[in-house]
């Protein structure tokens, strides 16, 4: 594949299972995942909601053990969180009892004042939040709170992010501002791009490759490269085809 | 009436005003209506509170009782707090304590008097001793529950960021937990000044509840009595007002909508 043949192997899953035991009841959430995502390369992991892919994302992030297989990331085996890859979450992850610089600040603790003052205000620049510094979290808007954990999150300097349906709870017309603004950000600083949704048009837009999962258990049903250079034309005819290749993976007819 | 209509700066002193006038003037018509030569009347009560002033008494009764509220309250919250919190924290921790706690609660801080004058004598330590009890159990409960709610992404994310576990709990859990804390404080000093007067009914020999039960005993000074209860209402009010301050903290709103 173009992108994984030019470039480093950032992460490695292979052979990944999980399940989950509850009240003396196993569900069989993954089965069988093998990936490769390549160094600074964003993937989408694509699939109907509760299909196991957020799990998926939570054992790459070091927060669930896969029950077999393993997940290399630079070649070491994933032993738990790690600030190097930070974690952005579907629902609100901003600490709300902290001002806009005090989350952009808050994993700078081990620098001295001088440095994290002045990384938060290249961050709070980067994402759009200028003027509002002082601002808490509830006087600001979705958008702008979902664009304040992704500058929490770059701010320690991660090289991988992973993002769980991060513009999920958002409006239709925020969410395409948002993806706009996440391109954005990540010509400025290339990471490692993980995002998970249940958007396939999110998935067109944003993605190198889309990763696309099967029904609970998830197993990687197909992986689709997006060969179209950013800025993409939505309404351009290779987009529609792949969308509509997307959509017929998925299995949904094209009419509504 | 338009509910959602802003209320003008005058009205919202003026109608809470309006309706202590007019349960004052409810009670001077009852009193001059049944004729009663016992229950006074508002003049005599104020009358009565001018008294105490003059004698130096209802300064200093009101002193002691918000001094013993103070220390009692204060080392319950020093004390709860932090044991709130690690009973949150640590959950086999709390599920032994949590029964001790569970059933030491509901008994009420009044029935501890005679364990508190047995152990304390008839002093300020007795009283100051009840008030802790009852200040102390509903800012445990209010802590342990306020940890327990700290949304797991939060702690996620504090993991995340490579923090350590006594990090975790100093920069997440705690400032997390800090709306329940706060409701926790203000039902505690409500109690709080609830017990007060009940302790210095029996435990001791000055303060704001001394003097309901002092009054009535020598020579039935039902004014004096009435005079102290409105001082009870009136300084518990402005405890509430004083705590709930706390609420409209910047960095705490989020906890209390908005």
């Amino acid at each position: 594949m173009l992108a994984t043949a030019t470039r480093a192997v950032k992460l490695r899953a292979e052979r990944v299972n999980k399940t989950f035991e509850r009240d003396g009841k196993s569900t069989k959430v993954l089965e069988n995942v093998n990936l490769e995502v390549a160094d600074r390369e964003f993937v989408c992991l694509l699939g109907p909601s509760g299909c196991g892919k957020s799990t998926l994302l939570n054992i790459f992030g070091g927060f669930l053990e896969p029950s077999s297989g393993e997940v290399r990331i630079d070649g070491h085996p994933v032993k738990g969180p790690n600030p190097q890859r930070i974690f952005v979450f579907q629902e609100r992850g901003v600490f709300p009892w902290l001002t806009v610089e005090g989350n952009i600040g808050f994993g700078l603790f081990r620098l001295s004042r001088a440095e994290r003052a002045e990384r938060i205000a290249h961050y709070v620049g980067l994402v759009g939040l200028g003027g509002f510094e002082k601002a808490y979290p509830q006087a600001l808007s979705g958008g702008m709170n979902q664009r304040l954990e992704v500058a929490r999150a770059l701010a320690v300097n991660p090289d991988m992010l992973f993002l769980d349906e991060p513009f999920g709870a958002l409006d239709s017309i925020t969410r395409l501002v948002m993806r706009r603004e996440l391109l954005r950000i990540w010509e400025a600083e290339r990471k490692t791009i993980i995002f998970v949704t249940h958007d396939i048009d999110e998935a067109v837009q944003l993605a190198d490759r889309v990763v696309v999962m099967s029904a609970r258990p998830a197993r990687i049903q197909t992986v689709v490269e997006i060969d179209i250079p950013h800025p993409r034309d939505i309404s351009a005819p290779r987009y529609l085809e792949l969308r509509d290749g997307l959509f017929d993976q998925i299995g949904l007819a094209h009419k509504i | 009436m338009n509910s959602t209509r802003q209320i003008g700066r005058w009205e919202h002193y003026f109608w809470p005003l309006f309706a202590v006038a007019i349960a004052v003037l409810i009670w001077q018509f009852s009193v001059r209506l049944t004729g009663s030569k016992i229950f006074p009347s508002p003049l005599d009560v104020e009358r009565g509170i001018a008294e105490l002033i003059r004698k130096g008494l209802l300064w200093r009764y009101i002193g002691d009782s918000l001094r013993r509220v103070g220390i009692g309250y204060c080392a319950a919250a020093l004390l709860g707090i932090p044991v709130g919190l690690a009973l949150g924290w640590l959950p086999a921790a709390a599920q032994v304590v949590n029964p001790v706690i569970q059933m030491l609660r509901p008994i009420s801080p009044i029935a501890w008097i005679p364990l508190a004058i047995l152990w304390f004598g008839v002093n300020d330590f007795a009283a100051v001793y009840l008030i802790f009890l009852a200040a102390f159990f509903p800012i445990v409960v209010s802590s342990m529950g306020g940890v327990r709610d700290v949304p797991a992404r939060y702690r996620q994310a504090g993991r995340n960021f490579g923090l350590s576990p006594l990090q975790l709990v100093a920069k997440i859990v705690f400032p997390a937990s800090i709306p329940q804390i706060i409701i926790g404080l203000r039902i505690a000093l409500g109690i709080s000044w609830l017990v007060v007067v009940a302790a210095e009914m029996i435990a001791v020999d000055s303060g704001l509840g001394y003097l309901v039960i002092d009054a009535r005993n020598s020579g039935k000074r039902y004014d004096l009595v009435v005079a102290a209860m409105l001082m009870i209402g009136v300084i518990g009010l402005g405890l509430d007002l004083a705590i709930r301050r706390l609420e409209k903290l910047q960095s705490v709103r989020w906890g209390f909508g908005g």
